[in-house]
């Protein structure tokens, strides 16, 4: 956050680059086989990036990379002037919280309260003791009130996350990444375990509350129509590569037909 | 091809075993049996002391009735308080130390293959020697009394509780503790916040289970100096006062009804 700094668009308001360049990212989990083949993509700092694609095309790899919940063979994650991929301990644990996740199985601790599992957003920021005492500082809690009622769970606060709905419980995984106040969210297959019309609501949710705070959202969904819907670009990727890339209205049945693959399911 | 007509008729065989797996079965069943009769050989039973065996138990039982209650204010209450005692102690002293090798053998809180058999061989070596002999041993460290009994109970109760504890450590769900990750958690604050919330009914269980188990060793520790009711028992056992023996027994028998009773009841609240 250097002031002498060059601004380059687009900045939010303190002035912060939010623009995440992958370069020639490859992965492998097994020796020759690349789930990942060369991937480059540069992502603007605003607005939804959808990445669609059919089961097992590395769209998973690819966003995990990102934070490095998976390790990237080769390549280069560029992101707030530091190289994702090279980071390790504390300098990763530190750029990590600068990214929010969105799970498929919505991931919250069941045992724990909604709160508090809001609250762990911030476990990257305070000190141990503090998160194992439940001693977070005044400010933490007071803005995961604010963030709970932003996503229409104000009432449930203190309720065990193992009591909630699916779309409860993602609403509360929606709340925990705003929590990290983040420069980025990811969110992986966000809709895949939701009924449709809950689907909607969590892509609107997300959609909205990201786009107000201006923080970039990259979001894997496997569901064209709401990506369609809710995404300013789509990415649509094939066997671990970039087969297209574009604003929604330019993506057609023959760029579908090349993603998935076949016909039938197109009629 | 089904043969048609009655002339063709195709029976089918079907047997569970092949002529050599029976063959295998058979000689399985002949060495076990030549097992027994060994073991009944080597043991040696003198047949004159089956043959009153009723008798002497019928005497035994005859003996220790009327059971002495007098005793109980006197020695036994003191020795029941010192096993209770030992047990609860001891299951903390064991959970504590378990704890820390439950850690190291979880793999995935440990990623270290060497690290995990190091913890595991500290659970076997503990659980392997029965607590009586580790009582032999803090006995002759520490002489005899509670200090030793307990010891004993916690040192011996490790194996145990760290082995069941690293287990559900292990089987914590890895969505949450990812998700932690990516939040950026340091390590000690996914484990108190990612883990410990799914490990924790089952380490409350596993302790209350495991001093269950304990308040009966505990209870016989004494006969080897371990302090507590055995300690009672082998004083009245060696001044054939059997009324009393049936005094110490009857209480032993009475404090696990009521130590099952207890945990099953606390387990039952949270789960």
């Amino acid at each position: 956050m250097d002031a002498s700094a060059p601004i380059k668009p687009p900045v939010d308001d303190a002035g912060v680059d939010r623009t995440l360049i992958i370069r020639s990212l490859t992965k492998a989990y097994r020796a020759g086989q690349p789930v990942l083949k060369n991937v480059s993509l540069k992502v603007e700092g605003r607005g939804m990036t959808a990445i669609i694609g059919p089961s097992g095309t590395g769209k998973s790899t690819l966003i995990r990379c990102i934070n490095r919940l998976v390790d990237p063979t080769a390549g280069e994650i560029l992101f707030l002037d530091q190289d994702i991929a090279k980071l390790n301990g504390r300098a990763l644990r530190q750029m990590r919280r600068r990214i929010g996740m969105v799970f498929q199985e919505y991931n919250l601790v069941e045992r724990l309260s909604v709160i508090e599992n809001v609250l762990t957003g911030r476990l990257g920021y305070v000190p141990v003791w503090r998160a194992w005492l439940r001693r977070f500082k005044a400010r933490d809690i007071e803005r995961a009130f604010q963030l709970l009622d932003a996503v229409g769970l104000g009432a449930l606060a203190t309720q065990r996350a193992d009591q909630l709905s699916g779309g409860q419980r993602q609403r509360v995984g929606i709340a925990r990444a705003l929590m990290q106040e983040p420069d980025l969210i990811l969110a992986d297959e966000p809709t895949s375990s939701l009924d449709p019309k809950t689907s909607v609501e969590i892509m609107e949710l997300i959609a909205k509350r990201a786009g107000e705070r201006d923080i970039p959202v990259i979001v894997n969904i496997h569901n064209v129509a709401l990506a369609r819907r809710f995404a300013d670009r789509v990415v649509g990727m094939s066997k671990g590569e970039i087969v297209f890339d574009g604003p929604p209205r330019d993506l057609e049945d023959s760029h579908l037909l090349q993603i998935y693959g076949g016909e039938g399911w197109l009629e | 091809m089904i043969p048609a007509g009655p002339a063709g008729a195709h029976v089918r065989h079907w047997q569970r075993f092949t002529f050599t797996e029976r063959v295998m079965r058979s000689l399985f069943y002949i060495v076990v049996l030549i097992g027994i009769v060994w073991s009944l050989q080597s043991i040696e039973i003198i047949p004159e002391f089956l043959y009153d065996a009723p008798q002497q138990t019928a005497d035994l039982f005859v003996r220790m009735w009327p059971i002495d209650w007098g005793w109980y204010p006197k020695v036994v209450h003191a020795a029941l308080m010192e096993t209770l005692h030992t047990a609860t102690l001891g299951t903390i002293l064991a959970v504590a130390m378990a704890t820390p090798v439950a850690l190291l053998v979880a793999r995935n809180v440990t990623r270290s293959v060497l690290l995990n058999s190091i913890g595991r061989f500290i659970l076997v070596a503990t659980r392997s020697v029965h607590a009586m002999i580790w009582a032999l041993f803090f006995v002759a460290v520490f002489g005899p009394g509670a200090l030793a009994g307990t010891l004993a109970i916690a040192v011996h109760s490790i194996g145990f509780t760290g082995k069941f504890l690293s287990e559900a450590i292990e089987e914590a769900k890895p969505g949450p503790i990812e998700a932690l990750k990516a939040a950026g958690a340091p390590p000690l604050a996914v484990l108190i916040k990612g883990i410990w919330p799914q490990v924790k009914p089952a380490f409350l269980a596993l302790a209350m289970f495991r001093w269950d188990i304990n308040v009966r060793e505990s209870a016989v520790l004494g006969l080897v100096g371990g302090g507590g009711l055995g300690m009672a028992l082998d004083t009245a056992l060696s001044n054939l006062y059997w009324d009393q023996a049936g005094l110490v027994l009857a209480v032993i028998f009475g404090i696990v009804i009521v130590a099952e009773i207890a945990t099953s009841w606390a387990r039952s609240r949270i789960i």
